[in-house]
């Protein structure tokens, strides 16, 4: 890497040029007042070019194979702490299977499916999933939902919370003591207070929401999911060049990814469905473009399969594609099963 | 929000001179490039750029509530226009709600005006008889607006408030109708609305249809050219109808249902549906195509099979799928079935118009 590429500011680097510090070695042995003169620039914006190269000159070094690298965790770490990890229920037993147990943190997800198929609920159900407490088997956690269409509607929210609770209460019957202080916590108003909701109006909002996420993150340290719904509204409408649509949204994607890392969140992305020519025919795919679909850590598919509405699971780097069956009912997302059951007993 | 100015968003001096500089003046601008694009113009190292990014996109962020929050203001401010159908008015939790995009879509003949005409003339009435008391405006594009009709729909609904000396002509003065002939026009009025909705207390709009403005710019319009012209209109419709809370009706137009709609994924692969050829002869599908679909919040299908007519709530985030029969009668279109009839799976968002067509009976 040669000072062309650094992250520097264009006139600094043609002063570099100019004066005949083409390589980085060149810059390695010099002190920043030395460098101030020889530019004649601020020292501190010497010191700041020096740190450039330094940070870039480090991670070269990631080559020398004995080294242990700064910020890296061996295999082994990594498993036992991803064995550690809860993940989000989506109410649907045969998905939550599927998926290997829900919906992942640090990991990004999108979701995406034809109009009228459940994405939003989907959304409002995993909002509501994530707030069961951890005695009950749950992440305990908040969730941030950012609507960019308008589709979530608060009665909706307060119905799928109301049958979250209702089945939490008939598959844990336990009266015992330390059920009963999580019980007053399993109240509906309690899980509506801890959706935070950002409505989006243009997708320079939406970039901008994305950004300040970090610090209301800092600020509100126990939400463990956001949900975006859906992302690729604004995008469609507004953009015009969409060389630079794509820019954009790697910069959004590479910041979601650093948001669930950082944070230990699950971020869920809800997208759109186009159609796409390939082989000689028109065929439906989701929307953004081919250089979005590498950007999503997994990614599912809903779709109508006869008369049932199906997840299929197109992309994952851990568990296989697969299908599931799920419905949507008035409680919000179940499986195919859990209403047979309860028929049985009654 | 988009259009703050960053002059005004409390940077530092010297930054906010190089933005402008540059001719970056607003959030857009700043935010539509990536970091490395903005480094690169404005002259400066990264770690200033980033935190410049910060600090604006906190200026720009909208403020967040809590579900609660929107739960106990929706209460408040009531947030349902009811459509007087018992059986809609429950499956949709209150009526056609507000701030949100409803589309009814049929084929031609159905039924779609003759609802909005009842809509309209619900908005108008006085709170007391279950109307929100306000003006409405009827975007007529197809010339269908018929005051005659609309005053017959009012007698026979409310035969004790029209026969009250001048009601019927103070209901019929707060509706206002606009014939745009073209796409600008319609713009033109859109942007004109914002502003006045707020102040002359406007409680409902209604566009009917959206589809006929299409029609008239493009003649040979093929899928990507046709979505184009509406594209502004749709988000700005979305906007107006979230910004000043009323509820936005739009109607739509069906076309047939060709072979090539009948669009799979990739992973389906190619599966011959020997029955889809006996039913695309009688199946319509929406037209605007998927991406308008996906802007609606609530979708009302109107169609007619076995000899009746039938609404269907296709899409919507807070009801089942159900399908009420309808009548169109002298007083404006009544329901037949209160409880509705469950409709399983993707038939929900199937079109169908047999019986209609009184050639082919």
């Amino acid at each position: 890497m040669e000072i062309s590429n650094l992250p520097i500011s264009p006139s600094i680097r043609s002063k570099l040029l100019s004066k005949g510090y083409t390589s980085l070695s060149s810059l390695s042995s010099i002190s920043p007042s030395f460098l101030a003169q020889e530019l004649s620039v601020k020292l501190e914006e010497a010191v700041e070019v020096l740190r450039a190269v330094s940070d870039t000159t480090t991670s070269k070094s990631a080559h020398i194979p004995n080294g242990i690298i700064p910020g890296a965790v061996t295999a082994w770490d990594m498993l036992s702490e991803e064995q550690m990890q809860r993940h989000i229920s989506t109410g649907c037993e045969d998905l939550d299977a599927i998926l290997g147990g829900g919906i992942h943190c640090k990991e990004v997800t999108e979701v995406g499916g034809v109009p009228g198929i459940g994405k939003t609920q989907l959304g409002i159900q995993l909002a509501v999933n994530v707030q069961i407490p951890v005695e009950y088997g749950g992440l305990g956690g908040k969730a941030v939902y950012i609507d960019t269409e308008g589709s979530f509607m608060a009665e909706r929210a307060y119905q799928i919370a109301e049958g979250c609770i209702y089945d939490i209460l008939d598959k844990f019957p336990s009266n015992s003591r330390e059920f009963l202080s999580c019980k007053e916590r399993l109240q509906v108003n309690n899980f509506l207070a801890g959706i935070f909701y950002f409505r989006i109006c243009s997708y320079t909002e939406q970039i901008a929401v994305i950004n300040y996420l970090e610090n209301f993150l800092t600020e509100h340290g126990d939400v463990k999911l956001v949900i975006i719904d859906s992302v690729t509204f604004h995008f469609r409408q507004d953009f015009d060049d969409l060389a630079q649509r794509t820019r954009v949204l790697g910069g959004l994607s590479l910041r979601l990814m650093k948001l669930s890392k950082m944070f230990n969140l699950a971020v869920v992305l809800l997208n759109q469905v186009t159609t796409k020519f390939t082989d000689g025919s028109f065929q439906l795919t989701l929307a953004l473009g081919d250089s979005w679909s590498h950007s999503c850590t997994n990614r599912i598919i809903l779709h109508w399969n006869g008369n049932e509405r199906c997840a299929y699971i197109e992309k994952s780097p851990s568990v296989a594609s697969a299908s599931a069956p799920y419905l949507v009912t008035g409680k919000g997302i179940r499986g195919i099963n859990s209403n047979f059951k309860r028929a049985r007993i009654m | 929000m988009a259009n703050k100015l960053i002059s005004q968003m409390g940077l530092p001096p010297s930054l906010s001179h190089v933005f402008s500089a540059r001719n970056i003046l607003t959030a857009k601008d700043a935010l539509s490039l990536p970091e490395t694009d903005l480094m690169a113009l404005l002259d400066i190292d990264i770690a200033l750029v980033r935190s410049a990014v910060a600090s604006i996109s906190e200026a720009t962020c909208p403020p967040f509530q809590t579900g609660l929050a929107l739960l106990e203001e929706k209460m408040k401010s009531g947030g349902h226009l009811s459509t007087l159908l018992p059986g809609l008015d429950n499956a949709l939790c209150g009526g056609i709600p507000f701030g949100a995009l409803t589309e009814l879509v049929g084929p031609s003949g159905i039924g779609k005006t003759q609802f909005c005409l009842k809509l309209a003339l619900l908005a108008a009435l006085p709170e007391c008889y279950g109307g929100l008391n306000g003006r409405v405006i009827y975007i007529d594009t197809e010339s269908k607006f018929s005051s005659r009709r609309m005053i017959e729909i009012g007698e026979g609904s409310f035969p004790q408030i029209f026969r009250l000396q001048g009601l019927a002509q103070k209901m019929a003065g707060r509706i206002i109708v606009t014939r745009p002939t073209s796409i600008s026009e319609f713009n033109d009025s859109l942007q004109q609305m914002k502003l006045t909705l707020l102040q002359n207390e406007v409680k409902l709009l209604i566009v009917d249809s959206i589809v006929a403005l299409v029609c008239w710019d493009n003649e040979k319009g093929t899928i990507s050219s046709r979505q184009s012209p509406l594209r502004g209109s749709l988000s700005f419709l979305k906007s107006i109808a979230e910004f000043s809370r009323v509820p936005v009706v739009v109607t739509n137009q069906v076309r047939s249902h060709s072979s090539d709609d009948t669009f799979h994924y990739i992973f389906k692969g190619h599966r011959k549906d020997t029955s889809n050829s006996e039913r695309s002869e009688s199946h319509l599908t929406a037209a605007l195509g998927i991406q308008w679909a996906h802007a609606v919040t609530i979708r009302l299908i109107f169609e007619a099979h076995s000899g009746h007519r039938f609404i269907k709530v296709a899409k919507s985030p807070i009801s089942p799928p159900v399908a009420f029969p309808f009548v169109v009668e002298s007083s404006g279109i009544t329901l037949l079935n209160q409880e509705g009839i469950s409709v399983a799976g993707s038939e929900i968002n199937a079109i169908r118009c047999k019986g209609c067509n009184i050639l082919t009976q």
